[in-house]
């Protein structure tokens, strides 16, 4: 209980009801969090006189709690797919009231500069930051919105034209379909009329480092969150040797990242995979094979066909020891093998998951059940196009968030506008692809020589955009338009050429039909890239489809 | 040449000097799947354009909403004239939150108030040139452009 006196020049003026003239102080006090009580003391102004204490209860209007009872549209997990679910909603459904559940303390942020612009930037607050300068000077912050557009947990039921709040540090543990209602792992629990589940996953983990002990495994990164990647730039500047297992995407990006700073930083960064080559399991042997030799040069000390027997901690260094015997020693391993989709609400609310691709299993509107959809890595969804599939990249995350955050509110739509992804294997060498990029298929690559016109650097400053996948949302879909039948002379035979693989597009073949592209250092031509994949036709010459990418021009 | 199962061709500008042969499908410009840009097929504004940022979504997004359709359905001769009062609602709402709606710079075409309140109308074909989002905010990577097929 707490008293508050309140000096004499303030006293309140009250006329009671024989209009004679009393002044009042007040001592204000709380009896508790539900009541406030104000004791007065009256005085007969004229009559200078003392007349009594007058004792006021009233309730007080009790708080909000923190978490909302009830959440119009719920979203568990916080990161591109439940943001861009969040934003579509908003949009759609003016005045919504949208919560994000998400048990990271950060705010929904974009996961690719984790692994690629942040370790570009020469700001050395950038790991608190977390913003990035490009080559034009923009600069950017991985959050998707600073925490002024969000609205408070605590007031999303009440505040006008609605909002989105996001409740961090909380975690999901239970859902209730029949009730709609879930529970999190405090025992609070939220109803909701539309759930969207994107939980994306957790990073997969050698079985031999997880046997390996605890010496091995806290010098072991999972590359996945902002945490991890502060973690490893402090190791990178601390320590003398990382070697990162996995030769995909995640794993080449930082292998790429960390050989450009090995020189400074006196690293020695080595990367080890199974595969014979960088990318083996999406790129076809030759252009794997090319983009190796280039993760050479930025400092990187690739072991191909290396598969990892066990790991140990031995005089000081992790001794990773493969089973044809190499041995590497290192201060440090990150292992970048994969993503385990999460669906660890499959069993409380009766969802399918998929066998074949793992995530919950939904339909071509990416619902599971009624009123629940799934987007984002953790989502195995049927493509009309393509056949049932479960991509694990940042633009589908985004596609597939807009699409349940429409499909929430009403629309009703497949998923039918086909994601890319990209990759840079630092500024000067990258792609973008599209559709089913598996090195599995047959592949036809139609390639010229790379102008330094073409490098990822030389587009953003071009288009004046930032990050360099933006520009693809500004382009003009001209390319399509210029699409003209017409007859051809056959093209002469290609001259005796170089093996450079410096710029070009590679179609992948599932029984004759294109299922997707690489558009190899050649940028902005995504649109017809997602045409060719939508038609879905036979085309006898590929050749004559390349032409339509104007690989010559810029 | 064959690599394997994986073809390889080496092609000069003049090897794709002449237009191609391969034929594309007509697109259907009223199919219900496709993403339409900024402007549906019915006319109405589609709020959820990526090309608008966060634009309809955020704090402001009420009023920007109502300046933008106030302006799009204006038949007014100078297009969008009466509509400065909801310009004006939303330029207020967004000095509230600079942080998402941080003061442009002169180069910069933006929404904010003034003189020339109204935004370029975009046309039916042409992609995203909607006001430069003033809003300081990551543009979620790569979705689309917004241009119609």
């Amino acid at each position: 209980v707490s008293c508050q006196l309140v000096p004499v020049h303030l006293w309140n003026v009250v006329e009671l009801n024989d209009h004679t003239s009393f002044k009042r102080s007040h001592l204000i006090c709380c009896v508790d969090e539900s009541v406030k009580c104000v004791i007065s003391v009256v005085i007969n102004v004229d009559a200078k006189k003392f007349v009594g204490i007058l004792l006021t209860m009233s309730p007080v209007e009790p708080a909000l709690p923190e978490v909302p009872e009830h959440a119009p549209y719920l979203l568990i997990g916080g990161g591109t797919a439940s943001f861009a679910a969040a934003r579509s909603i908003r949009a759609r459904d003016p005045g919504a009231r949208v919560l994000i559940v998400t048990d990271e303390a950060d705010l929904p942020y974009m996961r690719p500069p984790l692994s690629k612009e942040l370790w570009f930037s020469d700001d050395p607050s950038v790991t608190e930051t977390l913003r990035f300068k490009q080559w034009n000077g923009k600069e950017r912050s991985i959050y998707f919105q600073p925490p002024s557009f969000y609205v408070s947990p605590r007031e999303l039921q009440t505040v006008e034209n609605g909002g989105v709040a996001v409740l961090m540090d909380r975690k999901v543990t239970h859902m209730d379909v029949r009730g709609s209602k879930v529970k999190l792992s405090d025992g609070t629990e939220i109803s909701y009329d539309k759930c969207l589940i994107a939980t994306g996953g957790v990073p997969r983990n050698l079985q031999v480092i997880e046997r390996a002990g605890e010496e091995v495994k806290k010098r072991t990164t999972l590359f996945r969150k902002i945490e991890d990647f502060r973690a490893l730039e402090k190791v990178s500047r601390e320590l003398k040797s990382i070697t990162i297992i996995g030769g995909g995407f995640l794993g080449s990006e930082l292998a790429c990242a960390l050989g450009r700073r090995s020189a400074d930083l006196g690293l020695e960064v080595v990367q080890m995979f199974p595969e014979k080559g960088n990318m083996g399991k999406v790129l076809p042997e030759y252009l794997s094979n090319w983009t190796t030799e280039k993760v050479k040069k930025e400092g990187v000390t690739v072991l191909t066909d290396a598969v990892v027997k066990n790991v140990s901690y031995k005089d000081g260094k992790v001794q990773i020891r493969m089973k044809d015997g190499r041995v590497v020693k290192t201060d440090h391993v990150v292992a970048a093998v994969g993503l385990e989709p999460n669906v660890e609400l499959a069993r409380s609310a009766g969802l399918e998951v998929d066998s074949d691709f793992g995530g919950y299993r939904v339909n071509a509107e990416l619902q599971a059940r009624a009123n629940i959809w799934v987007a984002g890595d953790a989502a195995c969804f049927y493509d009309i196009k393509l056949g049932r599939r479960r991509v694990e990249h940042h633009d589908h995350a985004v596609v597939s968030g807009r699409l349940a955050g429409e499909n929430m509110t009403g629309a009703d739509k497949p998923y039918w506008h086909q994601s890319m992804f990209w990759s840079d294997l630092g500024p000067d060498v990258g792609y973008e692809a599209i559709g089913i990029v598996d090195s599995n298929l047959p592949t036809v690559g139609v390639f010229t020589k790379a102008t330094a016109k073409d490098t990822p650097r030389a587009v953003t400053e071009l288009s004046g955009t930032g990050i360099r996948s933006e520009s693809e949302t500004e382009a003009v879909a001209g390319a399509v338009a210029g699409a003209v039948a017409g007859a051809a002379g056959a093209p002469a035979p290609p001259p005796q050429q170089k093996e450079d693989y410096g710029k070009g597009v590679i179609f992948y073949l599932r029984d004759k039909v294109v299922v997707g592209i690489v558009l190899w250092n050649v940028f902005n031509r995504m649109p017809i890239a997602r045409k060719i994949i939508k038609d879905g036709e036979e085309h006898a010459d590929l050749n004559e489809v390349a032409k339509l990418f104007n690989i010559h021009d810029d | 040449r064959f690599y394997c199962k994986d073809r390889i061709i080496f092609v000069t500008k003049e090897d794709h000097e002449a237009p191609s042969n391969a034929e594309l499908v007509e697109d259907d410009p009223n199919d219900p799947y496709e993403d339409h840009g900024l402007i549906l097929p019915s006319g109405e504004i589609n709020w959820n354009c990526p090309c608008l940022g966060g634009m309809a979504s955020g704090p402001c997004g009420q009023q920007f909403k109502e300046a933008f359709s106030c302006f799009h359905y204006s038949t007014e001769e100078v297009k969008g004239s009466e509509c400065i009062e909801h310009f004006r609602g939303m330029q207020e709402c967004m000095q509230k939150y600079p942080e998402l709606y941080p003061q442009e710079d002169e180069n910069e075409s933006g929404p904010s108030g003034g003189d020339d309140t109204a935004p370029a109308e975009p046309s039916n074909t042409d992609a995203a040139s909607v006001p430069d989002s003033s809003v300081d905010e990551v543009t979620v990577a790569g979705t689309e452009n917004a241009a119609t097929s």
